[in-house]
């Protein structure tokens, strides 16, 4: 275990953690295509209903202007993939550029409150990387050329998340790639742990620094 | 050093870490960016972020509720209230601001963010304020941004305060409830990269343009994971507000925040402001300023070079902001069309309503929409009155002004633009987000176009269905007086 993990680990290990993520280690699905690239949060999860207070229901309006005609309900676009009852699983599989836009960190509220772990892409914006991490919601970067072989393969092709060892796995033909995370990340996703609850246990560092550096 | 052309109006620098290169330089110049980066970093995690002290905390009513819900939870209150500063923008009616909120759910966020302040003395520039407006301006022209902090808030245009020199980025609602708890935040350091830009500018092109032209060459996914800093002799000529209009569209290139070297422009904007620096503090935090400048020698992971002379009056065409063109072009086809938006061109233009090699000047228009944190500043409305004094917006054109703050929108009073407005048509409304984002009660209609300063033309982002053409305030002017999209070029003397 290299730098602080251990150190971190004895700090939050015992903690009553107040927002605990739930744990994502591995994870063995079918996916969802959406062979779209720069999907922006505002498709993911539209302005209008960012009004909550909370962090919750926000799955259902996942999508909402691709999936419904006219912002209406009974009128669902059979041609998008949310909406295909041959497609399931807790992998979203999407074209490059996911995430771009806004910050609203509803967008990885969303894809969690829908029912997904994973986000499978070749690039990602930023904010939301940040912002699914946040949420133990795992943002897996392939290559292009892998991105395309998963997005070829039929609709009940499993794939397998693998976070300790890193790698992404098509069960169907043995295809694997690695893919990156900072140890720090890791951790905190295959436990549950929080960077607030990480920072909340350096305050008197935090202290320190304003007082010297400021 | 080797560059390599990729075209006749940009360059790349050789391939290799930064860091190689640095090493390679005489005396391993910082960049303005890492001068500021390097002050506020707490501590490193081995193979893992930095704990990254935050100067200045930004939030309104639609990304911090569940934040301030958190802390409630955990039991602790906010670290450094004052250096939090608050204000209701997103969810704002921009008229009758006297009433109450008719929607309910906006109005419970308002409220619930006027009951979090309170039980976290936490100062809010609330509707009613004097100072109230969108966060972006406010904090400018109240003179809490300055030279050589960090500031965020939830919300991916904070890149806008980085005009003064400052590293200013979005972030999400975990990450607010972060700086509540800790004014600090887990960050990695970005990569670096420097957009130049040489020249004086044509007639009839502003910051706006430029930045619309930056994001036609790189892309919407350019700068993603850099910071950028932007420089030249045409940045350095730029006022304030025209600085702000760039850096703000920063996170539209996916930039993690975009910056300029604070400079005698800048010094002079932030003295007298409200909340700026007085008497002997003044001296001081000018002298500290002063140093924060990239170094002849610094090293960058990536630098363009553009040209002032080969920018127009710009426009988008499509759905996402980097799919722009001059007025005067058509619309490009999947040959011509740049990788990154190749796969998404068919799509983009049936939803926009638009044809592949067709001219975009001469698309008939129905809403004007004058306004947002990228160009709804005093000096966007002052160009806009100055073109078109004397002049009347078409008939079948709706026209909404809607000004960044309640100090600009007294200001414009004082001035005497609203009467301007007044003669021309225009419709001048109460400070808020607007029509920008789709999430108040300001929306264009399905099917409609709406040529907007705004920053963003993505899919249903003014409205389910609406068609947003990003633009200037002038190009958005000239279409407002015509009815089509115009050159504006053909309109000034």
């Amino acid at each position: 275990m290299s730098f602080e993990l251990a150190s971190l680990n004895s700090k939050l290990i015992n903690r009553s953690q107040v927002n605990k993520m739930k744990a994502l280690t591995t994870i063995l699905s079918r996916f969802v295509p959406i062979n779209i690239e720069n999907i922006d949060t505002d498709q993911i999860i539209p302005a209008r209903f960012l009004k909550a207070t909370t962090k919750n229901g926000f799955g259902k309006n996942l999508f909402r202007d691709w999936r419904y005609y006219n912002d209406d309900e009974s009128k669902t676009r059979a041609d998008f993939p949310l909406n295909m009852s041959q497609f399931d699983g807790e992998i979203l599989v999407a074209g490059k550029n996911f995430g771009c836009g806004s910050s609203r960190e509803h967008a990885a509220w969303s894809i969690l409150d829908y029912g997904f772990r994973v986000v499978v892409s070749s690039f990602f914006a930023d904010i939301f990387k940040n912002n699914a991490l946040n949420n133990g919601v795992l943002p897996v970067q392939v290559s292009e050329a892998f991105l395309q072989r998963i997005f070829l393969q039929d609709n009940n092709t499993e794939l397998t998340i693998d976070l300790e060892k890193q790698t992404i796995t098509i069960i169907s033909t043995g295809e694997q790639e690695h893919f990156d995370i900072s140890s720090y990340k890791k951790t905190c996703l295959m436990n549950g742990y929080d960077d607030i609850d990480y920072l909340i246990s350096i305050k008197e560092e935090i202290q320190k620094f304003e007082l010297e550096k400021l | 050093m080797e560059i390599q052309t990729h075209n006749d109006s940009y360059k790349i620098p050789p391939a290799g870490s930064r860091a190689e290169r640095r090493e390679r330089t005489e005396f391993g110049g910082a960049t303005l960016f890492e001068k500021i980066w390097d002050k506020h970093i707490v501590k490193t995690i081995d193979d893992g972020p930095s704990v990254l002290y935050i100067d200045r905390h930004f939030i309104h009513e639609v990304t911090s509720p569940q934040a301030f819900t958190g802390l409630n939870k955990r039991g602790i209150k906010v670290l450094r209230p004052h250096q939090t500063i608050a204000t209701a923008d997103h969810n704002v009616p921009t008229l009758n601001q006297h009433l109450p909120i008719k929607e309910e759910l906006s109005r419970l966020q308002v409220e619930a963010l006027i009951q979090n302040c309170h039980e976290h003395g936490v100062e809010l520039y609330g509707l009613g304020h004097p100072f109230q407006g969108i966060v972006h301006v406010i904090g400018p022209e109240l003179g809490i941004t300055q030279p050589g902090m960090t500031i965020v808030c939830g919300d991916s245009h904070t890149s806008t305060h980085g005009a003064f020199g400052a590293i200013a980025f979005g972030i999400g609602t975990s990450e607010v409830e972060m700086v509540f708890a800790s004014q600090c935040l887990l960050q990695s350091k970005p990569k670096l990269m420097r957009i130049n830009i040489e020249g004086e500018l044509n007639k009839g092109v502003v910051s706006k343009d430029i930045v619309l032209y930056i994001l036609s060459k790189i892309t919407s996914s350019g700068a993603t994971g850099y910071a950028i800093e932007f420089a030249g002799s045409t940045i350095r000529s730029l006022s304030m507000e025209a600085r702000m209009t760039i850096c703000n569209m920063s996170i539209e290139m996916g930039g993690r925040c975009g910056l300029i070297a604070p400079d005698e422009i800048t010094f002079n904007y932030i003295k007298g402001k409200p909340l700026s620096p007085k008497e002997e503090q003044w001296q001081v935090s000018l002298n500290k300023w002063k140093t924060l400048y990239s170094d002849t020698d610094a090293v960058f992971d990536k630098e363009y070079y553009f040209k002032a002379e080969d920018i127009e009056p710009m426009i988008t065409y499509g759905t996402n902001p980097g799919m722009g063109i001059s007025v005067s072009a058509t619309i490009p086809t999947v040959d011509t069309i740049n990788e990154n938006d190749k796969s998404g061109l068919a799509k983009s233009l049936t939803y926009m309503g638009l044809t592949q090699g067709a001219a975009i000047k001469g698309q008939k228009i129905d809403y004007v929409f004058i306004g947002s944190c990228t160009n709804s500043r005093i000096e966007d409305l002052r160009l806009v009155a100055s073109f078109i004094k004397g002049k009347h917006k078409a008939d079948d054109v709706e026209v909404w002004i809607v000004p960044g703050s309640k100090q600009v929108e007294a200001q414009a009073i004082a001035e005497g633009i609203d009467k301007i407005f007044e003669e021309a048509g225009f419709m001048l409304r109460q400070p808020g987000c607007s029509a920008c984002l789709g999430m108040n009660e300001d929306k264009i209609p399905a099917g409609k176009y709406c040529i907007s300063t705004s920053n963003r033309n993505f899919e249903g982002r003014q409205g389910a269905g609406a068609r947003t053409l990003l633009a200037s305030p002038l190009t958005a002017a000239a279409a407002a007086i015509t009815g089509f999209v115009t050159d504006v070029r053909e309109l000034l003397n």
